[in-house]
């Protein structure tokens, strides 16, 4: 379960301090998937990474479980974010450095949860059997999406946040991808939360909510 | 510690894919280390040479007896001062040829173990009553160090020819002796160099204070343990040089370093955020990067040492020979170093790490997680830098000019030439982009406007490689300039200096005063020109002062720099006065009109200061009085030197006439080429360390641009995409890329030139005024600089070569791709 309540997070900027979220509340519980829509500087990537733990919150509180994330220092929330949340990007961050069998387990190891079986189980399901070995910069943007999503999911987190995951794919590639990723979801307790600009992504996700100028609509 | 590891995995994975960056950290790491400890090395040699020579016996430096201008005197003095209750014990020195090596230049030592103070070790060795029976007991032995055993070819228990056919007692080696010694019994001593009955100095207990009895006091005088020991005093400033010259390659190579891995940082902002949002802490990220810095460190510091170690036997043999010219300070030929000094340069490696990454590390800490990773926040950050940088490189400039003006200490002078050397390279990025900036204003075509833009876009990642290029660009015209300017005064002053034909040595007081007589009655000699000379301490400095007649060929040969007006050496001649070489002078704060305290044996003479004169090369104050003067304080000095004024085509038939009137051995007459060959040579060798130094720093520079370069070649590709695409071709991208690279490096050399002669200046007014006491005209030598000049761009070009070579291979699939990832 993820509670959000009464969220308030503004930034300094030369012209002043500018609102970004204005009381937001939101619920959601556990194994459900919900999609963050909004205009452009509405809020919603600033939601995702404050419930990320990536960034703090003004004031306002935001729960999942025992943990409250407002009162968590830098070292808990680091913690939080290897063991509780796995996180897609828009723009992959695949580490170009690393194979991808090794992209695929990192954030698995890192939180000590790595099952070679469940690891094997994401290959075979998002199809990444032949490319195990070759290094990100050899993928194409749909295959390195699915990295990503691989990696977010091989920790069996118990909460996605994907922040417009199929943003720079093409149509069919991006309905490969959400269909992947929700298929891999009715597999696990994990609970999905994703920002996107798509009417047609958000459709297939259980909830929808619209953040309009820092409040939800 | 899983954590650990798979943050260490990640990180370290960038190297596997960035071969190039890696060794470039590696090699910077190894240089700075290597030429540092290289230095250290050769220092830590010398200074334990020193140390062991000046422990050979007693462990502490010890009071000593002998004669005022250093000459043998009877072992029956010797006999009566035990007579007297003085605790004195014999000594007997001198040079010996073994047959065979006759290149080789060993001393002898004899000492009479009984007599020794009590408690005293000989080469670090308590002498038991067994050793003392069995190094005096026929055949005695004959002691040595390792090293000087190696080097002459023998094997303990050998036992030697002289070339005088005697033969050494069996050798035995003694770890703890100081190299080129040899230590006998003292008869044995006496045998070997053909001195019987005669005596160099007599020991005395470090703490023994007494009067001389009068019958002695004017035969021998009383050199306290500090006088003894002035080797280290005197070496001091030569050792510091070598320090500088260690301490500026160290900077130039963690230029390298910080270069290196500052584009390391850059190049995985992305990878560190990506980290930092799957849950590894700030905290931890930074302490891996340390770790992962650390390892670096050990790896470059490790071979640093071992090349560092390698270098300092190759230069040895130089520094080694200037120290025995300029010092006669005996330096063993092979490296003995301690484990600490293996470990203290894994240390500076580390060390330099972290002050070379400090930087980096730093970002890495402050990394904003969400900020989109953009690599060019770098070049949006460089602005912003570039004017702190400004800022600093004036405090630095202001904090040079500081120590310029009130600053009156060698200390001062490292300070002076590290303020402006820094300052100027920090300034370096600042004048480009400033000079490069009009430039772009100005330029009409459009490939001419990217050219410029392109370049000063670059000026980031080449600044730190431009800015090592630099500074050992200007330590190479400062010290070059120096060296030849050096070179040509030391030269010119020799050519004046060294005017009469012949030196004749006599071999004991009364040869010399029955060769005087013999000498003023030779026809052929147009002018015998007699020195007396005393050594004496003023102000704790040691000074030779040397006792002349009154004679023209002086007013023509002997330039002063300085007097106190009139007739100087007529002054000289007739009045209480004395000159005094120039770093004497400078050492006791005095100039001319000043007076000088002199202890003689009658008392303090204080004579004016008539004349001040150079004296190059002479690390000990040098003291010219009228001979009369110098006889009325120690009447029983006898000449220690003829100088001969004769016609070149006499000389064979004088010698032949010495040779034959007093059995002189060569060693004995020196002629005038003879004595200018070897100075000339012993200033060689003195700067043959610095030279090589000096190229070493500048192959260190190429090093860096070399590495800039091809780091930077990797990247460069997003921008030379779009020209390619706009229709330049691969060829004429690879002349634009070594046009930029060649206009930097001109810009650059442009800049090193005035601050190496401000650099050369530096050295000869101020570091050579404080290390040695002379200062030298600035001469600056334009066929020199254009060498240098010659040089540098063609380090430039071999810097270049490679990146260029590998950007006309770049394929055009590699172009293409640089289109296809951007988002």
């Amino acid at each position: 379960m993820l509670e959000v309540r009464d969220v308030f997070k503004s930034y300094a900027t030369p012209q002043g301090l500018l609102p970004v979220l204005q009381g937001v509340d939101l619920t959601l519980g556990a194994g459900g998937s919900l999609a963050l829509m909004g205009e452009s500087g509405s809020g919603k990537s600033t939601l995702l990474h404050l419930i990320a733990g990536l960034d703090k919150v003004d004031s306002g509180s935001i729960r999942s479980g025992k943990h409250r994330l407002e009162s968590m220092n830098e070292a808990q929330l680091a913690n939080w974010r290897r063991t509780e949340i796995g996180l897609v990007f828009q723009q992959f961050n695949l580490i170009g450095s690393l194979r991808v069998e090794d992209n695929l387990a990192f954030q698995a190891r890192l939180a000590g949860r790595h099952d070679s079986r469940w690891q094997a189980h994401l290959v075979q399901r998002l199809g990444l059997g032949d490319l195990l070995t070759r290094y990100p910069e050899q993928l194409s943007g749909g295959q390195q999406q699915r990295v990503a999503l691989g990696r977010a999911l091989a920790s069996q987190p118990k909460l996605l946040l994907a922040d417009e995951p199929t943003g720079s794919l093409d149509e069919a590639t991006s309905d490969d991808v959400l269909r992947l990723l929700l298929e891999l979801l009715d597999d696990t307790p994990t609970t999905l939360l994703m920002v996107t600009h798509s009417q047609r992504v958000a459709a297939r996700l259980a909830q929808r909510v619209v953040l309009s100028n820092g409040r939800l609509a | 510690m899983r954590v650990w590891r798979q943050t260490l995995r990640a990180l370290l994975s960038h190297w596997r894919r960035h071969p190039v960056q890696f060794f470039s950290v590696l090699t910077g790491l190894w240089l700075a280390t290597s030429l540092l400890t290289g230095v250290e090395a050769l220092n830590s040699q010398a200074r334990d040479s020193y140390a062991r020579a000046s422990q050979m016996i007693g462990g502490e430096p010890q009071a000593s007896l002998s004669t005022p201008n250093g000459a043998l005197f009877p072992q029956r003095w010797f006999i009566e001062l035990r007579r007297e209750g003085w605790p004195v014990s014999p000594v007997l020195q001198g040079r010996l040829t073994l047959k065979g090596h006759e290149d080789q230049r060993v001393q002898l030592m004899g000492i009479e173990p009984v007599s020794l103070p009590a408690d005293s070790a000989v080469a670090g060795q308590a002498m038991a009553i067994e050793r003392i029976v069995e190094f005096f007991t026929p055949p005695g032995n004959t002691w040595i160090s390792p090293e000087t055993l190696r080097l002459l070819g023998l094997r303990e228990g050998d036992t030697p020819p002289t070339v005088g056919g005697h033969r050494l007692p069996p050798l035995l080696v003694q770890k703890d002796m100081a190299p080129g010694l040899l230590l006998v019994d003292i008869g044995v001593a006496q045998a070997l160099l053909e001195q019987p009955e005669q005596l160099s100095r007599l020991l005395l207990p470090k703490e023994f204070h007494q009067a001389l009895p009068a019958s002695f006091k004017d035969r021998l005088q009383l050199k306290s343990s500090g006088e003894e020991n002035n080797l280290a005093r005197l070496t001091e400033s030569f050792h510091l040089n070598l320090d500088a010259l260690g301490f500026l390659s160290f900077v130039v190579g963690l230029f390298i370093v910080h270069a290196a891995i500052g584009l390391a940082l850059e190049q995985r902002r992305g990878l560190l955020r990506t980290l930092r949002a799957c849950g590894v802490s700030a905290r931890m990220l930074v302490a891996c990067l340390v770790v992962e810095l650390g390892v670096l460190a050990l790896i470059g510091g490790l071979f640093g040492v071992i090349s560092g170690y390698w270098l300092a036997s190759v230069l040895l043999p130089d520094v080694a020979a200037s120290l025995r010219g300029l010092y006669g300070a005996e330096v063993a030929g092979q490296l003995r170093l301690s484990p600490v000094w293996w470990f203290s340069g894994i240390g500076l490696s580390l060390l330099g790490a972290l002050l070379a990454g400090a930087n980096s590390l730093l970002r890495a800490a402050r990394l904003p997680l969400l900020a989109v990773a953009d690599p060019q926040a770098w070049h949006q950050q460089y602005t912003r830098w570039l004017r702190r940088q400004g800022w600093l490189a004036t405090g630095l400039l202001v904090i040079a000019l500081a120590a310029l003006i009130w600053g009156n200490s060698l200390s001062s002078g490292f300070v002076l030439m590290a303020g402006l050397l820094l300052g100027a390279a920090l300034a370096l990025p600042v004048l480009l982009s400033a000079l490069l900036t009009p430039l772009l204003g100005r330029s009409r075509s459009v490939l001419g406007q990217w050219f410029l833009a392109d370049c000063r876009q670059q000026l980031p990642a080449l600044s730190l490689a431009l800015m090592a290029l630099l500074l050992a660009l200007a330590a190479n015209i400062g010290a070059g300039s120096m060296t030849a300017g050096f070179r040509q005064t030391f030269n010119d002053w020799l050519g004046q200096r060294l005017s009469a034909e012949l030196y004749i040595n006599p071999t004991n007081p009364a040869q010399a005063r029955e060769m005087h007589r013999w000498l003023k009655q030779q026809p052929n000699v147009t002018a015998v020109l007699p020195n007396w000379e005393v050594s004496v301490t003023l102000q704790g400095w040691p000074a030779d002062v040397f006792g002349i007649i009154d004679h023209p060929h002086y007013r023509q040969h002997w330039p002063l720099l300085d007097n106190s007006g009139g007739d100087p050496w007529g002054k000289l001649a007739t009045d209480d006065a004395v000159m005094l070489s120039e770093q004497l002078a400078r050492r006791l704060k005095l100039k001319a009109g000043d007076h000088l305290s002199i202890a003689t044996p009658n008392g303090t003479w204080s004579p004016r200061i008539v004349g001040i004169y150079a004296d190059y090369g002479n690390p000990k104050g040098h003291v010219l009085i009228s001979s009369d003067h110098l006889l009325r304080g120690w009447p029983q000095l006898t000449p220690n030197r003829f100088n001969l004024r004769i016609d070149p085509a006499q000389i064979p038939a004088l010698l032949t006439a010495l040779q034959t009137r007093f059995e002189l051995d060569d060693s004995r007459i020196i002629d005038q080429a003879r004595l200018k060959g070897w100075s000339v040579q012993v200033f060689e060798r003195t700067f043959a360390a610095t030279a090589a130094l000096n190229s070493l720093t500048l192959a260190v520079a190429g090093v860096a641009l070399f590495i800039s370069l091809l780091t930077q070649s990797q990247s460069r590709l997003g921008q030379l995409a779009p020209l390619w695409a706009l229709g330049v071709t691969r060829k004429q991208l690879m002349l634009l890329n070594l046009g930029q690279t060649w206009l930097l490096a001109v810009l650059t050399l442009l800049l090193a030139l005035p601050l190496g002669i401000a650099l050369a200046w530096c050295l000869d007014a101020v570091i050579n005024v404080q290390a040695f006491g002379w200062r030298l005209p600035l001469r600056v030598f334009p066929l020199q600089l254009l060498q240098l000049m010659g040089l540098a761009l063609l380090a430039t070009l071999l810097a270049s070569a490679w990146p260029l070579y590998s950007l006309y291979r770049t394929q055009p699939a590699d172009l293409l791709r640089t289109f296809a990832h951007e988002d």
